[in-house]
């Protein structure tokens, strides 16, 4: 067994990741990415609110401000090769004082330094023209027209589809634990002892972006989780906005907003507090709390009645909350992407660009491929198609008339695409189809699901997850594992004389 | 005519669960001919995974199976060529335009399929209640399943879904499943409810708690769950006025919850049409034909408020059918109905109109649990009738019938309104 020698390895599948991956792929170079979990996206990038910032936010001269910016104006391009869900609806920030009206004038004043394009500051009048849901109390605000929203694991798959279409190796469930350096390669080695080769070594592994750099023997620094929680709320819910909706912002991040996303449900959140714990994803009441009565102050129709789902993601911070994107001062031949928190999806494109910009200072000859495809066809989805259109599919293939998912309409069709497209997990296809996204949460498409995975993959019904590792969706089959009760529960109850009714 | 199937429907039927099949019988039997559509792959609905008995008594003078049950009106359609069956197939949207409405549906057979008639009714039945809706704190793991898909997962796919399980809500079908649990080796180490009381049968309460010796924790909260991959247990704190006595709260270790949280009627079809939806069912109001706000669509069933019993919902079913021949034969405009309320300590009653001419039968649900009760129906303000009842609670749907005696003071019109209240 020979062991793959590749040019790069990019350390993370997620959006910094995958962003990169595609990038490289338009050069004759050979690329792999590794990604502890089964699937690409797992990581932070799972739980990002698919928000495309438009540039104001952040002070000049910094490096996020300055990728968040060109990152922005990537977009159109990249939802027309990679067909993902994608709209510019505009940002709003609300002001509820004139001291506040300050703060939106900084805001203002940064992006016009930023280049950010068609932003303005609206009086009391105009902001309520904009979004009529706003409580009566704000009293102005910002508004700029090239914020939109994404959905972000859809853009991180799309990203992955085409960077592996180029020639890029994926490798999933590849959790680097150790590496060799010598002769100026890096042997990476995962937790099962899998090896892989590589002359460069790009660091984008979020979260544990220090604890990679620290196996690379590279530079000493500490990603700080910041956990932010975020709340689903129904497709039509009362209070759903036109454009993404912010308070104007604090220290540490920008606020509760109000998201409408692409597919119609509105988010609501993040909050944001520092933690010890890389794999604390829990949701606290207290901050339910806080959310709802954030979001609340700006749109009073919000309510906790209409909440679907909840979930907390991490976003990985470093001291001074800028992104370190850079080569290492330590190890040969590695560069660290680290610190990758807001704006990091915005920006994500702009940072690709900037890391094939190092690659290059570093000496490494970027020949274009002549073959490069940037295209990736758009699957099919009967929520999006027309009468006439889904008739020729189920001519075509009539799996694509078993609607599978009630909730979001996806067919049976859009689950196997996802499942040969290597999402074998139910998250995987929740994220990939929407499957299970919807109001009843998977209470009828799991088992539907289930059947599907087993069909297609040949794997038996207890090795299905929900998101890889140990997340076992069942445990067992009845009266086939010989595991029987400790107790015998034979008192069966006697039948009931007086004929009550039964239940349901 | 009907793309396909060449014929002329007077109702299209969404959904072939109980609802769905009562209501086709007795169209047929008015010798209407009507379509069935049903997602899945047989009619029946729910009722083929719920295999403990107790269903039937009022139907059929006998406990029956939900198998069993769902089969007896399977072989009425079977037998009766008015009726169209059209499985695998999904109703993704209605034009609900006059006089002739269009039912869109996806199927893998007939690919888009559009089946007209002049009558819709809606028998989608309900969805459950999850974990989200509920707002339950702590991680999202796998191992949390709601009641109804841990039942479908025993009793039809063969699975275990878990070695040790709590169970959120002591609704019935999460009392059925705390027994059903047992039966297949797991163990239950315990059901919570926010309430001070069971929200199921206390005949449940007594064959799927007491025999097996499962604790319930009644004015209980679940206030976080633990465990990273799969479910590793759940934080349990006692209520004390409406508020988590963080201080008593205790750990119980598991790898399953089931939730068995309540129900909700699926009216996102009837949403999109226009239907006008009462709050305090989730289901469309209607009047006293089963009628929704939307001319010639109608709705009975689960998707309509949620029943206690299946008996109930073919019941309700039947009577609906009934009120679709006769709009679909009657000449010239309906006759007047007033309107119904819920009072004081009544959730809701359904219908929400009341004939003026003839007997109207209304459901409702208390929102008290109390021993000798008075019932009183009231006529713009006026009681016109009371009665005692023994003993009232949510879980029990409570039926009375306004008899046009009741009624008779006034003059017909839509400004009278009756109100049901509990005293």
């Amino acid at each position: 067994m020979s062991i793959p020698l590749y040019d790069i390895v990019i350390i993370g599948a997620g959006v910094s990741g995958s962003a990169i991956a595609r990038k490289l792929s338009e050069y004759r170079l050979d690329v792999a990415v590794l990604e502890k979990h089964v699937d690409v996206s797992f990581g932070v990038s799972k739980a990002n609110s698919g928000i495309i910032h438009a540039g104001f936010h952040h002070k000049p001269g910094a490096l996020k401000t300055t990728l968040e910016t060109r990152g922005n104006r990537m977009f159109d391009e990249l939802h027309r090769e990679l067909n993902f869900p994608f709209k510019r609806i505009g940002i709003i920030v609300c002001a509820f004082s004139y001291e506040e009206m300050k703060v939106i004038n900084v805001l203002h004043e940064q992006g016009i330094k930023n280049g950010v394009e068609g932003i303005v500051i609206c009086n009391r009048d105009k902001i309520h023209e904009l979004e009529p849901g706003l409580n009566r109390d704000v009293i102005g605000g910002l508004y700029a027209p090239s914020g939109g929203i994404i959905e972000p694991y859809q853009f991180v798959f799309s990203l992955m589809e085409s960077a592996r279409k180029n020639g890029v190796d994926l490798h999933t469930d590849f959790n680097v634990e150790r590496a060799e350096y010598s002769a100026g390669v890096y042997t990476l080695y995962s937790t099962y002892n899998e090896k892989v080769r590589s002359r460069y070594v790009i660091n984008a592994a979020g979260l544990h972006a220090d604890d990679v750099s620290r196996i690379l023997h590279a530079d000493d620094f500490k990603i700080i989780p910041r956990k932010g929680e975020e709340y689903i709320l129904e497709r039509n819910a009362k209070g759903f906005p036109r454009q993404v909706i912010f308070p104007v912002p604090r220290s540490n991040s920008k606020g509760i907003l109000i998201i409408p996303t692409v597919y119609g449900t509105m988010m609501i959140g993040p909050t944001a507090e520092d933690i010890n714990d890389k794999e604390d994803y829990s949701t606290t009441y207290k901050n339910l709390e806080e959310v709802f009565s954030e979001a609340r102050r700006m749109v009073d129709a919000i309510s906790k009645k209409e909440i679907i789902t909840s979930f907390a993601g991490l976003r990985p911070t470093l001291k001074g909350n800028d992104f370190y994107i850079d080569l290492s001062k330590k190890a040969p031949n590695v560069i660290q992407v680290a610190g990758i928190q807001s704006p990091g999806l915005t920006a994500s494109p702009a940072i690709a660009l900037y890391v094939t910009g190092l690659l290059e200072d570093r000496g490494l000859r970027l020949v274009k491929k002549r073959r490069f495809d940037p295209v990736i066809g758009k699957p099919h989805r009967i929520r999006d198609s027309g009468a006439e259109e889904i008739t020729k599919l189920i001519e075509k293939d009539p799996s694509y008339g078993h609607v599978v998912c009630r909730c979001e309409c996806v067919s049976e069709a859009e689950v196997v695409e996802a499942i040969r497209k290597g999402h074998t997990t139910l998250d995987g296809i929740k994220f990939y189809t929407r499957a299970g996204m919807g109001r009843c949460q998977g209470g009828f498409c799991t088992y539907k699901i289930m059947k599907i995975l087993m069909r297609e993959t040949g794997t038996g019904a207890d090795e299905l997850t929900k998101r890889g590792g140990m997340s076992f969706l069942i445990q067992g089959h009845i009266s086939t594992d010989g595991w029987y009760p400790e107790k015998n529960a034979s008192q069966q109850p006697e039948k009931a004389e007086n004929h009550e009714p039964a239940d349901r | 005519m009907n793309q396909r199937t060449g014929k002329a429907y007077d109702a299209v039927i969404i959904g072939g669960g109980a609802a769905g099949m009562a209501a086709a019988v007795r169209c047929a039997e008015k010798g209407l001919e009507c379509a069935i559509v049903d997602r899945e792959e047989t009619l029946g609905g729910i009722l083929y995974q719920c295999i403990h008995n107790g269903f039937g008594i009022h139907e059929f003078r006998e406990e029956l199976t939900g198998p069993e049950y769902a089969e007896r009106y399977v072989g009425e359609i079977g037998r009766r060529a008015a009726v169209d069956v059209f499985l695998n197939s999904t109703v993704v949207g209605i034009d609900a335009g006059t006089p002739k409405k269009r039912v869109i549906v996806y199927s893998p057979f007939y690919g888009v399929l559009v089946l007209t008639a002049p009558a819709v009714i809606l028998c989608m039945g309900c969805r459950e209640r999850n974990r989200g809706n509920i707002g339950t704190a702590g991680t999202r793991p796998s191992g949390i399943f709601t009641a109804g898909l841990a039942q479908r997962l025993i009793n039809i796919e063969g699975y275990v879904p878990g070695r040790n399980a709590v169970i959120m809500g002591s609704g019935d079908i999460g009392l059925i499943m705390a027994r059903r649990m047992t039966w297949i080796g797991a163990k239950v180490s315990g059901v919570t409810e926010i309430l001070p009381y069971p929200s199921g049968l206390s005949r449940n309460i007594s064959q799927c708690l007491n025999d097996f010796n499962i604790p319930l924790y009644l004015s209980h909260l679940v206030t976080g769950i633990f465990g990273r991959d799969r479910v590793a247990g759940v934080e349990v704190a006692p209520l004390v006025d409406g508020k988590a006595d963080h201080k008593r709260a205790f750990s119980i270790e598991c790898d399953t919850i089931l939730l068995s949280v309540g129900l909700i009627p699926e009216n996102e079809l009837s949403k999109e049409i226009g239907v006008a939806i009462n709050q305090d069912t989730h289901g469309p109001y209607v009047d006293a034909n089963y009628m929704t706000s939307v001319e010639g669509v109608f709705a009975c069933g689960n998707v309509l408020h949620v029943h206690d019993l299946v008996d109930f919902v073919s019941e309700e079913s039947r009577r609906c059918a009934d009120c679709v021949a006769r709009y679909l034969t009657s000449e010239g405009p309906p006759p007047s109905q007033g309107t119904v309320k819920a009072g004081p300590n009544v959730i809701y009653v359904v219908p929400n109109k009341f004939h003026y001419q003839k007997d109207t039968i209304l459901f409702f649900r208390p929102f008290i649990v109390k021993n000798n009760v008075m019932l009183s129906v009231s006529l713009n303000g006026k009681v016109v009738r009371t009665k005692k009842l023994l003993h009232v609670q949510p879980s029990e749907m409570v039926r009375t019938i306004l008899k046009p005696a009741d009624v008779e003071k006034a003059d017909p019109g839509d400004h009278n309104v009756v109100e049901i209240s509990l005293r």
